[in-house]
Protein backbone atom coordinates (compact mmCIF):
# COMPACT_ATOMS: atom_id res chain seq x y z
CA UNK A 1 0.00 0.00 0.00
CA UNK A 2 1.55 3.24 -1.14
CA UNK A 3 1.27 6.48 0.83
CA UNK A 4 -1.51 8.86 -0.02
CA UNK A 5 0.11 12.06 -1.25
CA UNK A 6 -0.74 15.27 0.58
CA UNK A 7 -1.13 17.29 -2.56
CA UNK A 8 -3.61 16.26 -5.24
CA UNK A 9 -1.90 14.72 -8.24
CA UNK A 10 -2.16 15.86 -11.87
CA UNK A 11 -4.79 13.83 -13.75
CA UNK A 12 -3.01 14.38 -17.08
CA UNK A 13 0.59 14.80 -18.27
CA UNK A 14 -0.12 18.41 -19.29
CA UNK A 15 -0.97 19.50 -15.74
CA UNK A 16 1.64 20.37 -13.10
CA UNK A 17 0.94 20.77 -9.40
CA UNK A 18 3.44 23.00 -7.60
CA UNK A 19 4.50 22.29 -4.00
CA UNK A 20 2.21 25.11 -2.83
CA UNK A 21 -0.75 23.31 -4.43
CA UNK A 22 -1.08 25.64 -7.38
CA UNK A 23 -1.99 23.87 -10.64
CA UNK A 24 -0.84 25.02 -14.05
CA UNK A 25 -0.55 23.74 -17.59
CA UNK A 26 2.66 22.32 -18.93
CA UNK A 27 3.42 21.34 -22.52
CA UNK A 28 6.23 20.61 -24.94
CA UNK A 29 7.40 22.70 -27.87
CA UNK A 30 9.76 21.65 -30.65
CA UNK A 31 12.56 24.20 -30.92
CA UNK A 32 13.21 23.09 -34.52
CA UNK A 33 9.75 23.47 -36.08
CA UNK A 34 7.59 25.07 -33.38
CA UNK A 35 5.04 22.26 -33.06
CA UNK A 36 3.44 22.06 -29.61
CA UNK A 37 2.13 19.07 -27.66
CA UNK A 38 -0.09 18.61 -24.61
CA UNK A 39 2.46 16.20 -23.21
CA UNK A 40 5.56 16.17 -21.00
CA UNK A 41 7.80 13.31 -22.08
CA UNK A 42 7.80 12.81 -25.86
CA UNK A 43 10.74 10.97 -27.42
CA UNK A 44 10.60 13.13 -30.55
CA UNK A 45 8.60 15.71 -32.49
CA UNK A 46 5.71 14.19 -34.45
CA UNK A 47 5.95 16.86 -37.09
CA UNK A 48 9.66 17.09 -37.97
CA UNK A 49 11.19 14.15 -36.11
CA UNK A 50 13.53 16.28 -33.97
CA UNK A 51 14.69 14.30 -30.94
CA UNK A 52 13.98 14.74 -27.26
CA UNK A 53 16.83 17.19 -26.66
CA UNK A 54 15.20 19.63 -29.10
CA UNK A 55 11.88 19.60 -27.23
CA UNK A 56 11.42 22.17 -24.47
CA UNK A 57 8.88 22.32 -21.68
CA UNK A 58 6.81 25.50 -21.41
CA UNK A 59 3.75 26.74 -19.57
CA UNK A 60 0.93 27.39 -22.06
CA UNK A 61 -1.43 30.31 -21.71
CA UNK A 62 -4.65 29.63 -19.87
CA UNK A 63 -6.72 31.22 -22.63
CA UNK A 64 -7.72 29.89 -26.00
CA UNK A 65 -10.33 29.43 -28.71
CA UNK A 66 -12.97 26.75 -29.02
CA UNK A 67 -12.21 24.77 -32.15
CA UNK A 68 -14.97 22.17 -31.99
CA UNK A 69 -17.38 20.77 -29.42
CA UNK A 70 -20.33 18.44 -28.98
CA UNK A 71 -23.02 18.07 -26.32
CA UNK A 72 -22.65 14.56 -24.92
CA UNK A 73 -26.03 13.16 -23.91
CA UNK A 74 -25.33 9.45 -23.79
CA UNK A 75 -22.24 8.52 -21.82
CA UNK A 76 -20.52 5.36 -20.77
CA UNK A 77 -21.97 3.57 -17.74
CA UNK A 78 -21.30 5.54 -14.56
CA UNK A 79 -20.36 8.78 -16.32
CA UNK A 80 -22.82 11.60 -15.58
CA UNK A 81 -24.31 13.41 -18.59
CA UNK A 82 -24.89 15.81 -20.16
CA UNK A 83 -21.50 17.45 -20.54
CA UNK A 84 -19.75 19.30 -23.33
CA UNK A 85 -16.73 17.67 -24.92
CA UNK A 86 -14.51 20.40 -26.35
CA UNK A 87 -11.35 20.76 -28.42
CA UNK A 88 -9.58 24.03 -27.61
CA UNK A 89 -6.62 25.71 -29.28
CA UNK A 90 -4.74 27.40 -26.45
CA UNK A 91 -3.19 30.74 -27.41
CA UNK A 92 0.31 29.88 -28.59
CA UNK A 93 -0.56 26.15 -28.50
CA UNK A 94 -1.05 23.33 -27.91
CA UNK A 95 -4.52 21.94 -28.68
CA UNK A 96 -6.13 20.41 -25.59
CA UNK A 97 -9.29 18.41 -25.17
CA UNK A 98 -11.50 18.81 -22.12
CA UNK A 99 -14.93 19.58 -20.80
CA UNK A 100 -16.56 22.98 -21.28
CA UNK A 101 -18.45 24.10 -18.18
CA UNK A 102 -20.45 27.16 -17.24
CA UNK A 103 -22.66 27.26 -20.34
CA UNK A 104 -26.12 25.96 -21.23
CA UNK A 105 -26.40 22.65 -23.02
CA UNK A 106 -27.45 24.36 -26.21
CA UNK A 107 -25.92 24.32 -29.70
CA UNK A 108 -25.67 28.13 -29.66
CA UNK A 109 -23.15 27.85 -26.79
CA UNK A 110 -20.65 25.72 -28.66
CA UNK A 111 -19.90 27.87 -31.67
CA UNK A 112 -16.44 27.47 -33.08
CA UNK A 113 -14.23 30.49 -32.34
CA UNK A 114 -15.64 31.16 -28.87
CA UNK A 115 -13.04 32.45 -26.41
CA UNK A 116 -12.47 30.26 -23.37
CA UNK A 117 -10.17 30.05 -20.36
CA UNK A 118 -8.70 27.10 -18.50
CA UNK A 119 -9.69 26.41 -14.90
CA UNK A 120 -8.73 23.59 -12.58
CA UNK A 121 -11.01 21.31 -10.58
CA UNK A 122 -11.05 18.24 -8.31
CA UNK A 123 -11.50 15.77 -11.19
CA UNK A 124 -15.17 15.20 -10.26
CA UNK A 125 -13.88 13.91 -6.91
CA UNK A 126 -12.46 10.80 -8.55
CA UNK A 127 -9.72 9.01 -6.61
CA UNK A 128 -7.33 6.25 -7.61
CA UNK A 129 -7.32 2.83 -5.96
CA UNK A 130 -4.95 4.09 -3.24
CA UNK A 131 -7.26 6.98 -2.42
CA UNK A 132 -5.20 9.78 -3.95
CA UNK A 133 -6.99 12.93 -5.07
CA UNK A 134 -6.44 14.50 -8.48
CA UNK A 135 -6.47 17.84 -10.25
CA UNK A 136 -8.06 18.06 -13.69
CA UNK A 137 -8.73 20.97 -16.03
CA UNK A 138 -11.87 22.30 -17.67
CA UNK A 139 -12.80 25.21 -19.89
CA UNK A 140 -15.11 28.11 -19.12
CA UNK A 141 -16.23 31.05 -21.23
CA UNK A 142 -13.55 33.78 -21.08
CA UNK B 1 4.50 -4.12 -65.43
CA UNK B 2 3.09 -6.75 -63.14
CA UNK B 3 -0.21 -8.51 -63.77
CA UNK B 4 -3.60 -7.06 -62.96
CA UNK B 5 -5.31 -8.46 -59.88
CA UNK B 6 -9.00 -9.41 -59.87
CA UNK B 7 -11.73 -10.20 -57.37
CA UNK B 8 -13.30 -13.46 -58.58
CA UNK B 9 -15.44 -14.27 -55.56
CA UNK B 10 -16.81 -11.96 -52.89
CA UNK B 11 -19.59 -12.21 -50.35
CA UNK B 12 -20.93 -10.83 -47.09
CA UNK B 13 -23.26 -12.59 -44.71
CA UNK B 14 -26.50 -10.85 -43.77
CA UNK B 15 -25.29 -8.42 -41.09
CA UNK B 16 -27.19 -8.85 -37.83
CA UNK B 17 -27.22 -10.49 -34.45
CA UNK B 18 -25.73 -13.96 -34.08
CA UNK B 19 -25.27 -14.48 -30.34
CA UNK B 20 -25.20 -18.27 -30.73
CA UNK B 21 -22.55 -18.42 -33.45
CA UNK B 22 -18.80 -17.90 -33.12
CA UNK B 23 -16.79 -15.33 -35.10
CA UNK B 24 -15.08 -18.26 -36.86
CA UNK B 25 -18.44 -19.60 -38.00
CA UNK B 26 -19.45 -16.21 -39.35
CA UNK B 27 -16.14 -15.86 -41.19
CA UNK B 28 -16.41 -19.42 -42.50
CA UNK B 29 -19.82 -18.71 -44.01
CA UNK B 30 -18.52 -15.65 -45.87
CA UNK B 31 -15.30 -17.42 -46.95
CA UNK B 32 -17.11 -20.47 -48.29
CA UNK B 33 -19.53 -18.29 -50.25
CA UNK B 34 -16.58 -16.41 -51.80
CA UNK B 35 -14.81 -19.68 -52.67
CA UNK B 36 -17.99 -21.08 -54.25
CA UNK B 37 -18.45 -18.00 -56.36
CA UNK B 38 -14.85 -18.29 -57.55
CA UNK B 39 -15.49 -21.98 -58.24
CA UNK B 40 -12.42 -23.02 -56.25
CA UNK B 41 -11.73 -25.04 -53.08
CA UNK B 42 -9.86 -24.05 -49.93
CA UNK B 43 -6.94 -26.14 -51.24
CA UNK B 44 -6.50 -23.62 -54.07
CA UNK B 45 -5.88 -20.77 -51.61
CA UNK B 46 -2.17 -20.02 -51.22
CA UNK B 47 -2.38 -17.41 -48.47
CA UNK B 48 -4.96 -15.87 -46.16
CA UNK B 49 -5.15 -12.24 -45.06
CA UNK B 50 -7.72 -11.96 -42.32
CA UNK B 51 -8.78 -9.42 -39.78
CA UNK B 52 -10.79 -8.90 -36.62
CA UNK B 53 -10.49 -6.30 -33.90
CA UNK B 54 -12.11 -8.38 -31.16
CA UNK B 55 -11.05 -11.96 -31.99
CA UNK B 56 -7.39 -12.99 -32.12
CA UNK B 57 -6.06 -15.40 -34.77
CA UNK B 58 -9.32 -15.18 -36.70
CA UNK B 59 -7.82 -16.56 -39.94
CA UNK B 60 -6.66 -19.74 -38.23
CA UNK B 61 -10.00 -20.13 -36.50
CA UNK B 62 -11.78 -19.87 -39.87
CA UNK B 63 -9.50 -22.40 -41.56
CA UNK B 64 -10.05 -24.76 -38.64
CA UNK B 65 -13.70 -24.64 -39.77
CA UNK B 66 -13.26 -24.87 -43.55
CA UNK B 67 -9.92 -26.56 -44.19
CA UNK B 68 -6.55 -26.52 -42.41
CA UNK B 69 -4.25 -26.46 -45.40
CA UNK B 70 -1.19 -25.12 -43.62
CA UNK B 71 -0.89 -21.97 -45.74
CA UNK B 72 0.43 -18.63 -44.52
CA UNK B 73 -2.16 -16.66 -42.55
CA UNK B 74 -1.64 -13.06 -41.56
CA UNK B 75 -4.13 -11.48 -39.17
CA UNK B 76 -4.60 -7.75 -39.25
CA UNK B 77 -6.00 -5.28 -36.73
CA UNK B 78 -6.50 -1.87 -38.27
CA UNK B 79 -9.72 -0.56 -36.71
CA UNK B 80 -12.47 0.08 -39.25
CA UNK B 81 -10.03 -0.24 -42.14
CA UNK B 82 -9.18 -3.85 -41.22
CA UNK B 83 -11.12 -5.58 -44.02
CA UNK B 84 -9.80 -3.21 -46.67
CA UNK B 85 -6.30 -3.69 -45.22
CA UNK B 86 -6.66 -7.45 -45.73
CA UNK B 87 -7.52 -6.89 -49.40
CA UNK B 88 -4.71 -4.39 -49.73
CA UNK B 89 -2.18 -6.88 -48.29
CA UNK B 90 -3.51 -9.65 -50.52
CA UNK B 91 -3.19 -7.36 -53.52
CA UNK B 92 0.37 -6.34 -52.62
CA UNK B 93 1.46 -9.93 -52.00
CA UNK B 94 0.21 -10.91 -55.45
CA UNK B 95 1.81 -7.88 -57.08
CA UNK B 96 5.04 -9.09 -55.51
CA UNK B 97 4.54 -12.26 -57.50
CA UNK B 98 4.46 -14.65 -54.59
CA UNK B 99 0.87 -15.89 -54.92
CA UNK B 100 -1.79 -16.18 -57.65
CA UNK B 101 -4.83 -16.99 -55.46
CA UNK B 102 -5.48 -15.59 -51.98
CA UNK B 103 -8.40 -15.30 -49.56
CA UNK B 104 -9.17 -12.07 -47.70
CA UNK B 105 -11.68 -12.07 -44.87
CA UNK B 106 -12.91 -9.71 -42.18
CA UNK B 107 -15.05 -10.72 -39.20
CA UNK B 108 -16.51 -8.96 -36.20
CA UNK B 109 -18.89 -9.99 -33.48
CA UNK B 110 -20.07 -6.85 -31.75
CA UNK B 111 -23.51 -7.40 -30.31
CA UNK B 112 -23.62 -5.93 -26.83
CA UNK B 113 -20.40 -3.93 -27.08
CA UNK B 114 -22.20 -0.62 -26.60
CA UNK B 115 -20.76 2.68 -27.75
CA UNK B 116 -17.26 2.21 -29.12
CA UNK B 117 -14.24 4.28 -28.18
CA UNK B 118 -12.15 3.95 -25.05
CA UNK B 119 -11.21 6.81 -22.80
CA UNK B 120 -7.52 7.54 -22.33
CA UNK B 121 -5.88 5.37 -19.70
CA UNK B 122 -4.88 7.05 -16.47
CA UNK B 123 -4.86 6.61 -12.72
CA UNK B 124 -8.52 7.70 -12.63
CA UNK B 125 -11.30 7.36 -15.24
CA UNK B 126 -10.90 10.16 -17.78
CA UNK B 127 -14.26 10.14 -19.56
CA UNK B 128 -16.07 13.37 -18.74
CA UNK B 129 -12.80 15.07 -17.73
CA UNK B 130 -10.96 14.83 -21.03
CA UNK B 131 -14.16 15.53 -22.91
CA UNK B 132 -15.51 12.32 -24.39
CA UNK B 133 -13.68 9.54 -26.20
CA UNK B 134 -16.88 7.91 -27.45
CA UNK B 135 -17.03 7.53 -31.21
CA UNK B 136 -20.23 9.61 -31.53
CA UNK B 137 -18.48 12.46 -29.66
CA UNK B 138 -15.25 12.18 -31.63
CA UNK B 139 -16.98 12.07 -35.01
CA UNK B 140 -19.42 14.73 -33.83
CA UNK B 141 -16.45 17.02 -33.13
CA UNK B 142 -15.09 16.33 -36.60
CA UNK B 143 -18.54 17.11 -38.00
CA UNK B 144 -18.76 20.37 -36.05
CA UNK B 145 -15.36 21.37 -37.43
CA UNK B 146 -16.74 20.74 -40.92
CA UNK B 147 -19.94 22.65 -40.10
CA UNK B 148 -17.96 25.69 -38.94
CA UNK B 149 -16.09 25.67 -42.24
CA UNK B 150 -19.00 25.03 -44.61
CA UNK B 151 -22.21 26.13 -42.90
CA UNK B 152 -23.53 22.56 -42.79
CA UNK B 153 -26.45 22.19 -40.39
CA UNK B 154 -27.67 19.32 -38.25
CA UNK B 155 -30.46 18.84 -40.81
CA UNK B 156 -27.89 18.47 -43.60
CA UNK B 157 -26.22 15.70 -41.62
CA UNK B 158 -29.60 14.11 -40.92
CA UNK B 159 -30.42 14.03 -44.63
CA UNK B 160 -27.56 11.57 -45.10
CA UNK B 161 -29.40 9.17 -42.78
CA UNK B 162 -32.66 9.74 -44.67
CA UNK B 163 -30.94 8.88 -47.96
CA UNK B 164 -28.95 5.88 -46.76
CA UNK B 165 -31.79 4.35 -44.78
CA UNK B 166 -33.98 4.72 -47.86
CA UNK B 167 -31.38 2.90 -49.97
CA UNK B 168 -31.26 0.08 -47.44
CA UNK B 169 -34.94 -0.68 -47.95
CA UNK B 170 -33.73 -2.24 -51.22
CA UNK B 171 -30.88 -4.23 -49.63
CA UNK B 172 -31.90 -7.56 -48.04
CA UNK B 173 -28.48 -7.91 -46.36
CA UNK B 174 -28.81 -4.63 -44.43
CA UNK B 175 -29.67 -4.74 -40.72
CA UNK B 176 -31.88 -1.64 -40.58
CA UNK B 177 -34.36 -1.55 -43.43
CA UNK B 178 -36.90 1.17 -42.87
CA UNK B 179 -37.57 4.65 -44.11
CA UNK B 180 -36.54 7.34 -41.62
CA UNK B 181 -38.02 10.71 -42.58
CA UNK B 182 -36.04 13.82 -41.63
CA UNK B 183 -38.18 14.58 -38.57
CA UNK B 184 -37.70 11.06 -37.26
CA UNK B 185 -33.92 11.32 -37.61
CA UNK B 186 -33.79 14.73 -35.92
CA UNK B 187 -36.10 13.70 -33.08
CA UNK B 188 -34.34 10.42 -32.31
CA UNK B 189 -32.40 10.23 -29.04
CA UNK B 190 -29.55 12.72 -29.05
CA UNK B 191 -26.29 10.84 -28.47
CA UNK B 192 -23.78 13.66 -28.94
CA UNK B 193 -25.14 16.81 -30.57
CA UNK B 194 -25.20 17.11 -33.57
CA UNK B 195 -25.62 13.33 -33.83
CA UNK B 196 -28.84 11.54 -32.94
CA UNK B 197 -29.12 7.78 -32.65
CA UNK B 198 -30.32 7.47 -36.26
CA UNK B 199 -27.17 9.29 -37.40
CA UNK B 200 -24.90 6.62 -35.88
CA UNK B 201 -23.97 3.29 -37.47
CA UNK B 202 -25.09 0.18 -35.64
CA UNK B 203 -22.95 -2.44 -33.89
CA UNK B 204 -23.75 -5.77 -35.52
CA UNK B 205 -22.15 -9.14 -36.12
CA UNK B 206 -20.89 -9.68 -39.63
CA UNK B 207 -18.33 -11.14 -41.97
CA UNK B 208 -17.24 -10.58 -45.54
CA UNK B 209 -14.69 -12.36 -47.71
CA UNK B 210 -13.07 -12.04 -51.11
CA UNK B 211 -10.95 -14.30 -53.32
CA UNK B 212 -8.27 -12.47 -55.33
CA UNK B 213 -6.55 -13.89 -58.40
CA UNK B 214 -3.91 -12.79 -60.86
CA UNK B 215 -5.00 -12.20 -64.46
CA UNK B 216 -3.14 -15.28 -65.69
CA UNK B 217 -4.90 -17.48 -63.15
CA UNK B 218 -8.29 -15.93 -63.89
CA UNK B 219 -7.89 -16.77 -67.58
CA UNK B 220 -6.49 -20.22 -66.84
CA UNK B 221 -9.58 -21.04 -64.75
CA UNK B 222 -12.01 -19.36 -67.13
CA UNK B 223 -13.34 -16.91 -64.54
CA UNK B 224 -13.24 -13.68 -66.55
CA UNK B 225 -17.06 -13.72 -66.69
CA UNK B 226 -17.23 -12.80 -63.01
CA UNK B 227 -13.86 -11.10 -62.51
CA UNK B 228 -13.69 -7.48 -61.30
CA UNK B 229 -10.36 -5.70 -61.69
CA UNK B 230 -8.71 -3.91 -58.76
CA UNK B 231 -7.75 -0.79 -60.65
CA UNK B 232 -6.45 1.20 -57.69
CA UNK B 233 -5.51 0.29 -54.11
CA UNK B 234 -4.07 2.78 -51.64
CA UNK B 235 -3.90 3.46 -47.93
CA UNK B 236 -2.70 6.35 -45.78
CA UNK B 237 -2.39 7.37 -42.14
CA UNK B 238 -2.85 10.83 -40.66
CA UNK B 239 0.11 13.12 -41.30
CA UNK B 240 0.98 15.61 -38.58
CA UNK B 241 -1.50 18.43 -38.22
CA UNK B 242 -2.21 20.96 -35.53
CA UNK B 243 -5.21 19.10 -34.09
CA UNK B 244 -4.48 15.42 -34.74
CA UNK B 245 -4.70 13.25 -32.69
CA UNK B 246 -6.45 15.43 -30.07
CA UNK B 247 -9.16 15.78 -32.71
CA UNK B 248 -8.56 12.84 -35.04
CA UNK B 249 -8.12 13.89 -38.65
CA UNK B 250 -10.18 11.54 -40.84
CA UNK B 251 -10.02 13.94 -43.78
CA UNK B 252 -6.37 14.12 -44.80
CA UNK B 253 -5.71 10.36 -44.79
CA UNK B 254 -8.75 9.89 -47.02
CA UNK B 255 -7.50 12.59 -49.38
CA UNK B 256 -4.04 11.05 -49.60
CA UNK B 257 -5.36 7.53 -50.21
CA UNK B 258 -7.89 8.76 -52.80
CA UNK B 259 -5.29 10.75 -54.67
CA UNK B 260 -2.97 7.73 -54.82
CA UNK B 261 -5.75 5.38 -55.91
CA UNK B 262 -6.94 7.74 -58.67
CA UNK B 263 -3.38 8.13 -59.89
CA UNK B 264 -2.80 4.37 -59.86
CA UNK B 265 -6.02 3.85 -61.81
CA UNK B 266 -5.20 6.67 -64.21
CA UNK B 267 -8.55 8.34 -63.72
CA UNK B 268 -10.37 10.91 -61.64
CA UNK B 269 -13.44 11.22 -59.45
CA UNK B 270 -15.51 12.25 -62.48
CA UNK B 271 -15.02 8.77 -63.95
CA UNK B 272 -16.50 6.93 -60.95
CA UNK B 273 -20.06 5.57 -61.32
CA UNK B 274 -20.79 4.77 -57.67
CA UNK B 275 -19.15 5.14 -54.25
CA UNK B 276 -19.40 3.15 -51.03
CA UNK B 277 -17.81 5.36 -48.39
CA UNK B 278 -17.32 5.19 -44.65
CA UNK B 279 -20.51 6.70 -43.20
CA UNK B 280 -19.92 5.47 -39.65
CA UNK B 281 -21.74 8.66 -38.66
CA UNK B 282 -24.00 10.71 -40.92
CA UNK B 283 -21.96 13.92 -40.71
CA UNK B 284 -18.76 12.39 -42.01
CA UNK B 285 -20.36 11.37 -45.31
CA UNK B 286 -20.44 15.05 -46.33
CA UNK B 287 -16.79 15.43 -45.35
CA UNK B 288 -15.86 12.46 -47.51
CA UNK B 289 -17.72 13.81 -50.58
CA UNK B 290 -15.09 16.52 -50.54
CA UNK B 291 -12.20 14.31 -49.41
CA UNK B 292 -12.82 11.89 -52.28
CA UNK B 293 -13.14 14.73 -54.78
CA UNK B 294 -16.78 13.97 -55.60
CA UNK B 295 -17.39 17.74 -55.42
CA UNK B 296 -15.40 20.91 -54.83
CA UNK B 297 -14.32 22.25 -51.43
CA UNK B 298 -17.31 23.24 -49.32
CA UNK B 299 -19.78 21.70 -51.79
CA UNK B 300 -20.64 18.59 -49.78
CA UNK B 301 -23.65 20.38 -48.33
CA UNK B 302 -24.98 21.15 -51.79
CA UNK B 303 -24.57 17.51 -52.80
CA UNK B 304 -26.89 16.24 -50.07
CA UNK B 305 -29.38 19.09 -50.44
CA UNK B 306 -29.80 18.62 -54.19
CA UNK B 307 -29.77 14.82 -54.23
CA UNK B 308 -26.56 14.50 -56.23
CA UNK B 309 -25.54 11.48 -54.15
CA UNK B 310 -28.91 9.71 -54.27
CA UNK B 311 -29.44 6.53 -56.28
CA UNK B 312 -30.78 8.60 -59.17
CA UNK B 313 -28.23 11.38 -58.73
CA UNK B 314 -25.02 12.40 -60.45
CA UNK B 315 -22.84 10.15 -58.29
CA UNK B 316 -24.74 7.63 -56.16
CA UNK B 317 -23.17 7.19 -52.71
CA UNK B 318 -23.87 4.32 -50.34
CA UNK B 319 -26.67 2.75 -52.36
CA UNK B 320 -26.22 -0.29 -50.08
CA UNK B 321 -27.59 1.80 -47.23
CA UNK B 322 -24.10 2.41 -45.95
CA UNK B 323 -22.79 1.58 -42.51
CA UNK B 324 -25.72 3.58 -41.13
CA UNK B 325 -28.12 0.87 -42.33
CA UNK B 326 -26.13 -2.28 -43.07
CA UNK B 327 -24.58 -2.10 -39.63
CA UNK B 328 -20.86 -1.77 -39.05
CA UNK B 329 -19.05 -4.98 -37.99
CA UNK B 330 -15.84 -3.04 -38.15
CA UNK B 331 -13.35 -5.54 -39.65
CA UNK B 332 -15.92 -6.81 -42.18
CA UNK B 333 -17.00 -3.40 -43.44
CA UNK B 334 -14.11 -2.78 -45.84
CA UNK B 335 -14.81 -5.97 -47.81
CA UNK B 336 -18.58 -5.49 -47.56
CA UNK B 337 -18.19 -2.09 -49.24
CA UNK B 338 -16.33 -3.78 -52.10
CA UNK B 339 -19.01 -6.48 -52.29
CA UNK B 340 -21.60 -3.79 -52.98
CA UNK B 341 -19.50 -2.36 -55.80
CA UNK B 342 -19.00 -5.79 -57.35
CA UNK B 343 -22.77 -6.41 -57.39
CA UNK B 344 -23.29 -3.20 -59.36
CA UNK B 345 -20.35 -3.75 -61.71
CA UNK B 346 -21.77 -7.18 -62.53
CA UNK B 347 -25.32 -5.85 -62.86
CA UNK B 348 -26.58 -7.99 -59.97
CA UNK B 349 -27.78 -5.30 -57.54
CA UNK B 350 -31.50 -5.74 -58.19
CA UNK B 351 -33.77 -2.75 -57.62
CA UNK B 352 -30.96 -0.57 -56.32
CA UNK B 353 -28.77 -1.22 -59.39
CA UNK B 354 -26.81 1.80 -60.59
CA UNK B 355 -27.28 1.86 -64.37
CA UNK B 356 -24.27 1.05 -66.57
CA UNK B 357 -21.87 0.97 -63.63
CA UNK B 358 -18.33 0.37 -64.84
CA UNK B 359 -16.16 1.91 -62.12
CA UNK B 360 -16.75 1.95 -58.37
CA UNK B 361 -14.85 3.39 -55.41
CA UNK B 362 -14.79 1.79 -51.95
CA UNK B 363 -13.53 3.74 -48.94
CA UNK B 364 -13.10 3.12 -45.24
CA UNK B 365 -11.46 4.95 -42.35
CA UNK B 366 -10.18 3.40 -39.17
CA UNK B 367 -9.90 5.97 -36.43
CA UNK B 368 -6.42 6.47 -35.16
CA UNK B 369 -6.09 6.82 -38.24
CA UNK B 370 -6.01 4.65 -41.35
CA UNK B 371 -7.83 5.32 -44.62
CA UNK B 372 -8.17 2.90 -47.52
CA UNK B 373 -9.46 3.55 -51.04
CA UNK B 374 -9.99 0.87 -53.67
CA UNK B 375 -11.17 1.48 -57.22
CA UNK B 376 -12.84 -1.49 -58.89
CA UNK B 377 -13.48 -1.84 -62.61
CA UNK B 378 -15.64 -4.07 -64.73
CA UNK B 379 -13.19 -5.48 -67.32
Amino acid sequence: MSEISELPRPAFPFIEVRPNGEALLVAQRCTKCGATYADNARPACGRCGAREQDLELFHPQATGTLHSAVIVRRGYPGVPTPFISAVVDLDGGPTVKGTLRGVEFDPSEIQSGRRVKVEFNDALGRKDKDGNSYVAHHFEPA
Amino acid sequence: MSEDIYIVGINMIDFGRYPHRTPAQLGAEAALAALDEADIAIGDIQAVFSGSNYTTMIGQRILQQIGQTGVQIINLVNACSTGASAVRMGYVSMKAGEFDTVLCVGVEQMTGLGMLGSAAAGPIPTEGLLGSASMPAVFGESGMEYAAKTGATQADFAMVSVKNHHNATMNPKAFLRKETPLEMVLQAEEIAYPLTKLMCSINVDGAAAAVLMTEKKVRERGLMDRAIRIKGSAMASAPWSEHDPILHDVNTPTRIAAEKAYEMAGLGAEDIDLVELHDCFASVELQHYENLGLCGEGEGVRMIRTGESSLEGRIPVNVSGGLLSKGHPIAATGIANMYELVLHLRGQAGERQVGNARLGLAHVVGLGTSAAVHILEKP
